[in-house]
């Protein structure tokens, strides 16, 4: 048992830590928020050439690092401290999906593609209003030269700038997984016009647009879309325990130097104790974070069960997603009158961290999710 | 990052849990679960027995150096011993103070002759050990102490006169060791000693105090011209103040993932009435129970990064949560088992005053966020040494 980094992940963490602050500070993020892609584009290509983070995920026979999720966390975590607008994690939530596929030429082709900087977005769900297999509106109907889609995805990380799409789609009594160009016919793609502006947003409508058979990655994907839905909200949860972080240390340097009766206002109790419940939301999401990851990492090698993985992203998309939530609600709140001008960061963390915590299921479903585990099952809650 | 433990490791938790089953039966079988937080007045004498059973079996005092009479276990075998131990329902432990605080400061400040005459009663189970901290005037403030010390030189003892609170199984210890005032010139931390006091003697007067749930695990211990030996101070007169907070930090949190298995078996209480009583089909409670649970799983894996060394560059910033997180996730339990209860949580076990184990929970958890740093403290904690905002003002002591 050594629940804390190895060596070569501190590293890591220090190596990313280092390159965002660099490259990746407030005015960065802000010039590509009003940018139409909304993406850093050029920050995005230096990392793929530079820092090579787009291929931790990738297996080592298609040129990828064949790291691990932890790693992958490790990235996430400080690119929602920084609110990095880049596709890493779409790109990493695509590489999840295509490892259940990996004994598919296709799918060993699209992993190289994204181990070399092409940005291949995941398509699965209307979300309206389920995320999970419910929600998937795209119908695949299979013709004589391979498949007809028809049918909206919305929700899609990066979307709007993808290369290439994984599309989910319903077929008779199962899931399919389909890679869809955009700029084939009958498709279109677009940016969903959102409030948080640091994390865009593509949507995607299909109108008899045909894909050929060889483009069928999966005609049975059912289970496997549970499993990298619950991957998934690992991620975003290493985003919101970032993004937690930041509202605390950007709140507590404002604290530090705003003045009143005398004295800075960090040296109020009221102040102080709010700061203090900020960081146990904090520390505790960060705990199960890479819990999480470590159990993410034992999913992705098979020595977990699949009730395991979604117990502990549950619990952290509810952890995180309220640390997220309250640290930066909070924030606003120890800003003062500042805390709600367009001048500050403080409002981007907030409105960021409303919208991950919507992103795959709020934390209160999150949470009736494991009570039906923990209340509905036959057997004895499971420990 | 590893969250399983080694294979060495295993093989050991297999002896503790061998070794423990095979002992908590026959006489001691009645004292299973028994014993802890809000529990620590019942069976004293049996589980006073049972310390002597864990140190014939070498069960006693495991961190401990081989050459006092411990395994030198690590931190992992220590760990596994109080999951096992507490998994296998072993009672509260009557020797917990000497063997986690008293023994570990006289190994890091304590004479060879201290060593000598007080580790080996620890070791065998034979001499229980209280604590005298807190006093009616010094709570969170624990430097306004006013028990004082006065050296006979005459007699070359140490004279103890004052008044101790909050101790827990005062009546049944063999010692004290109490922070007393050596220099009635200095104030806060400064002219504090750090003393070693025989319980059984005139000066000694213990008095229970009877809590809200009607029993008494608390005492107050008035010191009248009490007396201990000249050399049962540990350190020297002044160095009281060092050696009280280097002991707080000896534990190091190698029980919390027992203490967390009997919070766990408190939530699973809970969630089977849940199941059984319906109180599982409404949506504010099945929030509240999948809360706890993560809640606790929360816990655990705090606990893993404290035990690790947190050495994921976060300055141990999950030490200084723990308390404030199990302290109000416990608290909130209590609430929990209430409200799942309904009606039903209202009827005693027995006339005039007898609680059942969730009643008691109740209750006695409001004690967990009062107890070793208030909630309030924890924060001020928190927000100063981790967050590095400004110090409380002190007043005039």
């Amino acid at each position: 048992m050594k629940f804390s980094f190895t060596d070569e992940q501190l590293m890591l963490k220090d190596s990313v830590e280092g390159f965002l602050t660099e490259h990746s500070d407030s005015p960065a993020v802000r010039a590509a928020m009003s940018s139409t892609s909304g993406i850093d584009e050029r920050l995005w290509q230096k990392i793929c050439t530079d820092m090579y983070w787009q291929a931790i995920l990738v297996p080592e026979e298609f040129g990828g690092l064949g790291l691990g999720l932890l790693e992958v966390v490790i990235v996430l975590e400080q690119m929602g401290r920084f609110l990095t607008p880049v596709p890493f994690f779409a790109g990493v939530q695509s590489a999840l999906a295509l490892r259940t596929l990996v004994e598919k030429p296709l799918a060993q082709t699209m992993l190289a593609d994204l181990a070399q900087g092409q940005l291949v977005a995941f398509a699965h769900t209307a979300a309206r209003p389920h995320w999970d297999a419910q929600g998937v509106e795209v119908v695949a109907t299979e013709a004589p030269n391979g498949w007809v889609l028809d049918g909206e995805a919305r929700f899609i990380a990066s979307g709007n700038s993808a290369d290439a799409l994984l599309v989910v789609a319903q077929i008779d009594n199962n899931l399919g997984l389909f890679r869809v160009a955009p700029s084939q016919s009958g498709v279109t793609l677009s940016k969903m016009p959102t409030m948080d502006q640091t994390r865009p947003m593509g949507m995607l409508g299909l109108s008899g647009a045909v894909v050929s058979g060889a483009d069928c990655l999966s005609t049975d994907w059912e289970d496997h879309l549970e499993s990298v839905l619950a991957l998934s909200r690992v991620l975003v949860g290493a985003e919101q325990v970032g993004c937690a972080q930041a509202s605390l240390d950007q709140s507590v340097a404002y604290v530090g130097e705003r003045v009143q009766f005398g004295r800075t206002i960090a040296s109020y109790q009221a102040i102080k104790h709010k700061a203090a419940d900020m960081m146990l939301k904090v520390e505790s999401a960060r705990s199960l974070l890479y819990y999480a990851a470590c159990v993410g990492d034992e999913a992705l090698m098979e020595t977990v069960t699949s009730h395991d993985l979604r117990e502990a992203a549950a619990m952290l998309a509810s952890s995180a997603g309220d640390a997220a939530f309250f640290c930066a609600g909070t924030g606003i709140q120890l800003h003062g009158g500042v805390g709600i001008t367009e001048e500050y960061d403080i409002q981007l963390y907030f409105k960021r961290a409303r919208s991950m915590e919507a992103y795959l299921g709020r934390p209160d479903e999150q949470r009736e999710l494991l009570a039906a585990m923990l209340l509905d099952g036959d057997d004895c809650h499971a420990a | 990052m590893q969250l399983r433990f080694t294979e060495a490791d295993e093989k050991f938790r297999g002896q503790v849990s061998d070794w423990l089953s095979d002992n908590l039966s026959g006489d001691f079988a009645v004292i299973r679960h028994r014993g802890g937080p809000g529990d620590e007045h019942v069976y004293v004498e049996e589980r006073k027995a049972w310390e002597g059973r864990l140190a014939e079996g070498g069960w006693t005092c495991i961190g401990w150096p081989e050459a006092w009479g411990g395994k030198d276990a690590t931190i992992e075998q220590q760990v596994i011993f109080n999951e096992e131990y507490a998994r296998a329902g072993g009672p509260g432990r009557v020797g917990h103070i000497g063997e986690t605080l008293t023994g570990p400061t006289l190994l890091a400040f304590g004479s060879e002759l201290q060593k000598q005459r007080y580790l080996p009663g620890i070791r065998a189970g034979k001499e229980l050990w209280c604590q005298g901290y807190s006093e009616p005037g010094a709570g969170s403030d624990l430097s306004a102490v006013r028990t004082r010390a006065v050296l006979d030189e005459n007699t070359q003892t140490w004279r103890i006169t004052g008044q101790k609170v909050w101790t827990s199984l005062a009546h049944e210890s063999d010692f004290v060791f109490v922070l007393a005032r050596t220099d009635l010139a200095e104030k806060g931390h400064k002219g504090l000693g750090f003393f070693l006091v025989p319980m059984n003697q005139p000066g000694v007067t213990i008095r229970p105090i009877t809590q809200l749930t009607g029993t008494a695990e608390f005492n107050e211990v008035f010191f009248d011209d009490a007396v201990c030996g000249s050399d049962d101070i540990v350190g020297e007169p002044g160095q009281g103040w060092k050696i009280a907070m280097g002991l707080l930090g000896f534990e190091r949190g190698v029980s919390t993932l027992g203490q967390q298995m009997l919070f766990q078996t408190e939530l699973d209480e809970i969630i089977r009435i849940a199941r059984e009583n319906g109180a599982g089909k409404n949506p504010a409670i099945r929030q509240r129970i999948a809360e706890a649970h993560i809640g606790l799983r929360t816990l655990r894996y705090n606990s893993l990064r404290m035990l690790s060394g947190g050495d994921d560059g976060s300055l141990n910033r999950e030490a200084m949560i723990y308390k404030l997180c199990w302290s109000s996730w416990h608290r909130n339990l209590g609430k929990l088992a209430m409200d799942v209860l309904g009606p039903e949580a209202e009827i005693l076990e027995a006339a005039p005053y007898s609680l059942g184990r969730l009643q008691s929970l109740f209750l006695f958890t409001r004690a967990d966020t009062i107890y070793g740093g208030t909630n309030q403290i924890q924060r001020n904690i928190i927000a100063e040494r981790a967050l590095g905002m400004p110090r409380e003002p002190r007043g005039e002591s």
